[in-house]
């Protein structure tokens, strides 16, 4: 971010990057750049609320019209306290509540899984007028059977013949776990950002699922695998847990 | 609130011991430009944003180009295929503006704190190491920000 404003400003374009990583900003030091104690993901600080994001915006606008640099200012404020969740007026919330099984296979629990999270997910959407899925071409019990088939016997195969197998995995990973993140934010109760991602990692078969191509991943040969062993699958902090989990579950647990 | 402080220790020793590999360029360039109010501004994001059907971006990491995003855009319409999984991206989906906050700059231009919002919008791949990899195609896109008469650019990572 800090080496586009650079390299932008070099050319003759005046910029100022939001920060969320002070200390590798201070680091670079381009030429202006806005701190801001924000969650990393949300640089305007917390979604649907319109008169804090312009105030981040107008913030980091007006170091455009400073004489001197290089600036790195901080936004003095926190993000306000926000829970995902759909506003329940106007909502025909559906009947089904996702009971998520214990029994049967893997493939059997993921497909039952995004079966039940169907409702929500088309809650969600009418909700949003908006969906972030759709880069796979695939419906989400598509991409299920296509990562409960790279874990199985054999090499894994991509769903599309001009795209690696990694590449494929990567994208319907994100798409996935976008599918279910759309769909549980509708969920009634609220639902934090860290509790979402809590659910998604220990209580689905997804997280699984996940879990266990990051491990394939981490025995592969082949370098384009890396990044699913690496920063494109599972969180760092998600790993941590699920890796003392299989420990406390003992020798031969998947 | 997520400053380094507030993340656990293994978060924080990740992002700090990028910091050594992390120098400051040689030059410092400051270009000074027109009041704020009669400025052209850009959005260029590092969230790995593209628009629905174009190519998403690659999660090797190959990532140095960028895509093309217009100003008429519907939210709809824009896509996240960044590779890294270590932040948040249940704010964009309920809010894309909170990452890529065309609406507002749009809002900012109706009340004439901006001068006007650009034609279009860009978004690199972040987390590309080391960071003068960028320097090709900042430098390509900074001849078509030009074109577009672009005067001052927002720069947004995740």
């Amino acid at each position: 971010m800090s080496a586009l404003g650079h390299y932008f400003e070099e050319e003759g374009i005046p910029t100022v990057s939001i920060s969320l990583i002070r200390e590798h900003t201070a680091a670079i030091k381009p030429p202006r750049a806005l701190w801001v104690p924000f969650m990393l993901g949300r640089p305007l600080g917390v979604p649907n609320d319109a008169a804090f994001q312009r105030k981040v915006m107008a913030a980091a606008l007006e170091l455009l019209e400073r004489e001197v640099g290089p600036v790195l200012d901080d936004f003095p404020e926190d993000a306000p306290y926000e829970d995902l969740g759909a506003e329940p007026e106007g909502l025909a919330c559906p009947v089904t509540f996702p009971r998520l099984r214990s029994e049967g296979t893997l493939a059997e629990r993921l497909a039952d899984e995004i079966g039940q999270l169907q409702v929500w997910h088309d809650l969600a959407v009418r909700h949003r007028g908006r969906t972030t899925l759709g880069a796979t071409g695939l419906s989400p019990a598509g991409i299920g059977e296509f990562l409960i088939a790279s874990i199985g016997d054999g090499a894994p195969v991509s769903y599309r013949p001009d795209l690696g197998v990694a590449a494929a995995l990567k994208l319907a990973t994100d798409e996935l776990k976008a599918y279910y993140y759309e769909a549980k934010s509708v969920q009634p109760g609220r639902h934090s950002p860290s509790a979402i991602e809590n659910w998604f990692w220990m209580e689905t078969s997804a997280g699984q699922v996940f879990f266990d191509i990051y491990k394939m991943a981490c025995k592969s040969d082949d370098p384009s695998m890396k990044p699913l062993a690496t920063v494109a699958l599972v969180p760092r902090v998600a790993r941590t847990a699920l890796k003392a989990r299989d420990a406390a579950a003992g020798p031969g647990a998947a | 609130m997520v400053r380094l402080a507030d993340l656990t220790p293994e978060e924080q020793e990740t992002h700090l011991s990028k910091v050594p590999t992390l120098k400051p360029f040689p030059s410092r360039p400051w270009v000074r430009g027109k009041p704020l109010a009669q400025r052209r501004v850009a959005i260029v994001t590092t969230a790995g944003l593209c628009v629905r059907g174009d190519r998403p971006f690659d999660s090797g990491g190959a990532g140095m180009d960028y895509r093309v995003i217009p100003s008429d855009v519907q939210a709809a319409d824009v896509l996240m295929s960044h590779v890294s999984v270590n932040y948040d991206r249940s704010g964009f989906q309920s809010d894309w503006n909170v990452v890529f906050p065309l609406e507002r700059l749009k809002e900012l231009a109706r009340d004439k704190v901006v001068g006007a919002a650009a034609a279009f919008h860009y978004s690199f791949m972040g987390a590309i190491a080391p960071i003068t990899l960028y320097e090709g195609k900042a430098r390509e896109l900074a001849g078509l920000l030009k074109q577009d008469q672009v005067d001052a650019v927002l720069l947004t990572p995740v």
